[in-house]
């Protein structure tokens, strides 16, 4: 494993009997696991070339249970990496040799669904989707909606941050989420925000949100729920250039229309969904665009001709208008398989996740090329062009010795050329273990020095998910340390009034 | 008393180090615009960033402003009007109600208080807005939080945690914002007559409909004026706002006034007046310090909004209070006769606003008041002591405007 964790604690693993326990002895019958065989699911997330068996696995079903487990964990010096639905791409609930593995996956039930104030409370381990399904029936929705929709936990959305397609004009999680109970390592429960539209004093939400797990473990969520458009449809435009591609994005945004979801896929993306599942995408394009437009009939039928009359000024080769719901979807289906479309062209991918300034596409795509062409590994690229994030995938092969290690290195060169541009390591994928040791590529010593403090103001002594988001976490007493700079001051300088 | 100008990023770093050296507060401040809000800093220095005023660059097509901590509101939201656009957020401009200077505040001070507009409730607040920052943290240290991409999910959030901070965790230097198309028309429905809980029925009707309703508010009799005056011919007034592109707002128009038919019948109001309406109630001129009720104290209740319209008729009744709805409820800005008992009044309202799960902040108030109680809403203990963890994890000294947020020495 090219990423090193943290050395595992022997005085913690040759006390596992004991551990397992007391664990159960907080939560009774199958909810700790210890065997291997049945800890085996648990080994990794979705980021699944890294895998580690957990010391041990247990799934509480009470906000109590999470509170003496977590306070057995801080009494004993346990490290604990919480887990939500395990779809994380970044490697967020990747478990530890000697850290207990805590798992939401029984925080199943929708606890209020508040149509007047266009609110649910809900457990963690609801799935995003789940939520959405359960209001339905108001004409709600839940807005995020990342690709991992039908799995992922809406705590687990908490812990990453979870963006989707169309966050340009909805948001992220962090702008749809209200409150929360929170359970801190000490085991004290705290409940932040809630049904109002804002909270008081410093915004907790803000900093819990996307703060992987690291912080505390969520076991209660207040979202904000939204009445669905009344209407979607959404114009497909070919383009003989990733330059030409992005100018008609640019031009949308400039002439004042935010629309719900904005995509663009290059060449061999486009080659290889199509091959998939077949959606009618034209193969001899550079670079293909989805555009969809939400809202009243009257609106997006008039929005969607200024699209298109914007496209064709940019130079489309093609173009297709969605007329109907299947059409629409059909257009669609493409862009959603299009990461198992190219698992199927190729043995294994990876999964980058970088933002650039939009203005900056064609540049970072012709950086990815040479780079595709230094590793000598094939690289297809899907973009949420809307908001400049872009997902390249790296083709490789496993089982060719050091194919891997050269995947991992193209991705992390991409990021970092994304960094360079202006842009950030990750846009909604997270950091986790991936891009951990790219942090300071981004920020510098203060930098994180800074964010450390903020998780020591949570978790000081560095239990919860070690190893994540940081490349090295610098115990607290040493972060708080106030160093005096004495004699060096330009301070007389400035002007006094 | 001190008052440091600062000429650039640097100045500031070297300020707060020497006033860490010192152990001497500041009190950082941009145009000052809003100093009488909270309590008052214990400081003999003024950290005065109104210097800091350049536009730093401004991006139409990728969305975003970069500016620096001190320029002027007014000077940025000029910028992006020549490019059609703004802060979708709608700012606050307290001048009205606080009674200062109009058309002063900067970018630092608009991100500081975080006093969102009426179209909070579709866009989100100043803290949805805030990508990314330069400040100084109390440890002397410049930081960098959050990125220049509206999509950024690298490390911690810090820019939530600075924004509606008071200036009590960190000095921003610089701010990187998403900025948004203005609309091309908006209509805004004016229902007349309606008491506040079936006002609140009509926001929450009109909300909890497909139309985007991008303002809901609701203002009774007693606290009409100025630009609203005429609209309810003398009765209160509740009004709905819808934007876009002319023909979608037109469309909603007709379908939200046949929504809304039992509530009565709906006047429109043409883009113009809607805009000076909504203008009116974004500042809550209705209790501006030089109008009829500007000798009264003034609280900021956010609450759930469908809760809003009884807590207000609560409040009307029980502290003669004159009340404003926005956010379809979310929001209410209470003005109480001043009274001499300003603690106990003070505790009687918390405890009436805790009960429909709100919090409510004393926005304009004598300083004696704002000195007899917390101008802050207290939290439970366990998130105040996080809170006041998180503080010195951000300035171990307590340097940075000390005491603004929670009297010293007070829980």
């Amino acid at each position: 494993m090219p990423i090193e964790m943290p050395v595992p604690d022997q005085t913690v693993l040759g006390r596992r009997d004991e551990i397992v326990a007391a664990l159960r002895s907080i939560v009774p019958g199958e909810g700790v696991i210890s065997s291997a065989t049945e800890m085996k699911p648990y080994e990794s997330d979705a980021l699944n070339a890294y895998r580690q068996p957990p010391m041990v696995v247990v799934l509480p079903d009470t906000t109590e249970q999470v509170a003496k487990v977590l306070r057995y964990c801080y009494d004993n010096g346990i490290k604990v990496v919480p887990r939500g639905s395990g779809t994380s791409l970044s490697g967020g609930s990747l478990p530890l040799a000697d850290a207990v593995l805590l798992g939401m996956s029984k925080f199943k039930r929708i606890r209020e669904i508040d149509f007047d104030n266009r609110v649910v409370v809900t457990e963690p381990g609801v799935t995003n989707l789940a939520i959405s399904q359960a209001v339905a029936h108001g004409g709600f929705y839940y807005a995020p909606d990342p690709s991992s929709q039908i799995a992922c936990s809406i705590g687990g959305n908490i812990a990453e941050n979870s963006g989707g397609v169309h966050c340009l004009k909805y948001g992220m999680t962090t702008n749809n989420v209200l409150g929360c109970e929170i359970v801190l390592i000490t085991g004290e429960v705290l409940r932040i925000g809630g049904k109002a539209p804002e909270c008081s004093g410093y915004d907790l939400m803000g900093v819990i949100t996307g703060s992987e797990g690291l912080l505390g473990v969520v076991t209660e969520i207040t979202v904000r729920i939204l009445q669905k458009p009344e209407t979607a449809r959404a114009v497909l435009a070919g383009f003989p250039s990733v330059e030409a591609a992005g100018e008609c994005v640019a031009r949308i945004i400039a002439t004042g229309i935010i629309p719900a979801g904005m995509e663009m896929m290059d060449r061999p993306a486009t080659a290889a969904a199509e091959a998939f599942v077949n959606a009618g995408y034209p193969l001899d394009v550079e670079a293909l665009l989805i555009v969809e437009l939400d809202g009243p009939k009257v609106e997006v039928d008039e929005l969607i001709l200024r699209v298109d009359a914007i496209a064709r000024e940019c130079g489309q080769t093609t173009c297709r208008i969605s007329n109907s719901e299947d059409e629409r979807l059909l257009f669609w289906a493409g862009r959603k398989a299009a990461f198992p479309a190219v698992g199927r062209i190729s043995p294994d991918y990876i999964c980058m996740d970088g933002t650039i300034p939009r203005g900056r596409l064609p540049e970072a795509l012709t950086r990815i090329r040479a780079l595709s062409e230094k590793y000598g590994l094939r690289c297809a690229n899907v973009f949420h062009a809307g908001d400049g994030n872009l997902h390249p995938l790296i083709l490789f092969d496993a089982n060719e010795p050091g194919e891997m290690e050269r995947a991992e290195a193209f991705g992390a060169d991409i990021l970092r050329a994304c960094v360079e541009l202006g842009g950030v390591l990750t846009g909604e994928h997270g950091v986790g273990i991936e891009k951990r040791d790219l942090m300071p590529d981004m920020f510098s010593d203060i930098d994180i020095a800074q964010q450390q403090r903020v998780k020591c103001a949570f978790d000081a002594g560095g239990l919860l998910n070690p190893g994540k988001v940081f490349p090295v976490l610098h115990r607290c007493a040493e972060l708080g340390r106030v160093h005096v700079h004495r004699g060096q001051l330009a301070f007389p300088d400035i002007p006094r009034f | 008393m001190d008052i440091l100008k600062v000429r650039d990023a640097n100045d500031v770093e070297q300020a707060v180090r020497a006033a860490l050296a010192d152990e001497q507060p500041l009190e950082i401040v941009g145009h000052g615009t809003k100093r009488a809000v909270g309590h008052t800093v214990a400081s003999n220095a003024v950290l005065d960033l109104a210097p800091l005023n350049a536009i730093v660059s401004y991006e139409p097509g990728e969305l975003i402003v970069t500016v620096e901590a001190g320029a002027p509101l007014a000077d940025v939201a000029a910028l992006l009007e020549s490019k059609n656009q703004e802060f979708a957020f709608e700012p606050m401009d307290t001048a009205a109600l606080l009674g200062t200077a109009p058309g002063r505040g900067t970018i630092g001070g608009m991100i500081a208080a975080g006093f969102a507009g009426p179209r909070r409730v579709k866009a989100g607040g100043a803290r949805d807005h805030l990508l990314g920052a330069l400040a100084v943290s109390g440890f002397g240290d410049t930081f960098k939080a959050g990125g220049k991409v509206v999509k950024n999910v690298t490390g911690y959030d810090l820019c939530k945690l600075l924004a509606g901070s008071w200036g009590t965790l960190a000095v921003m230097v610089e701010a990187t914002l998403k900025v948004l198309p203005k609309a091309e028309d908006e209509i805004t429905l004016a229902l007349g007559g309606l008491d506040d809980e079936v006002a609140g029925r009509a926001m929450t009707t009109a909300l909890g409909s497909p139309f985007d309703v991008s303002g809901a508010a609701h203002v009774p009799k007693a606290a009409l004026g100025g630009e609203l005056a005429a609209l309810g011919h003398g009765d209160a007034v509740t009004l709905l706002r819808l934007e876009g592109i002319t023909a979608s707002v037109a469309h909603r128009a007709g379908t939200l006034e046949a929504l809304l038919a039992s509530f009565g019948r709906a006047t429109r109001l043409d883009a113009d007046t809607s805009r000076a309406a909504w203008a009116w109630l974004r500042d809550v001129r209705a209790f501006a310090a030089d109008g009829p009720h500007g000798a009264r104290v003034v609280w900021r209740i956010v609450c759930p909004p469908a809760a809003g319209g009884a807590l207000g008729a609560l409040l009307a009744h029980e502290h003669e209070a004159l009340v404003v709805y926005d956010w379809g409820g979310g929001l209410i800005w209470a003005a109480l006769p001043e009274r001499s008992d300003t603690a106990e009044q003070a505790a009687e309202l918390r405890a009436q606003v805790e009960a429909a799960h709100g919090h409510a902040m004393l926005v304009r108030a004598s300083e004696a008041a704002r000195a007899a109680i917390e101008v802050f809403h207290p939290q439970a203990e366990g998130v105040a002591a996080l809170s006041r963890r998180i503080k010195t994890s951000f300035d171990p000294k307590h340097i940075l405007n000390r005491g603004r947020m929670a009297r010293e020495g007070a829980s």
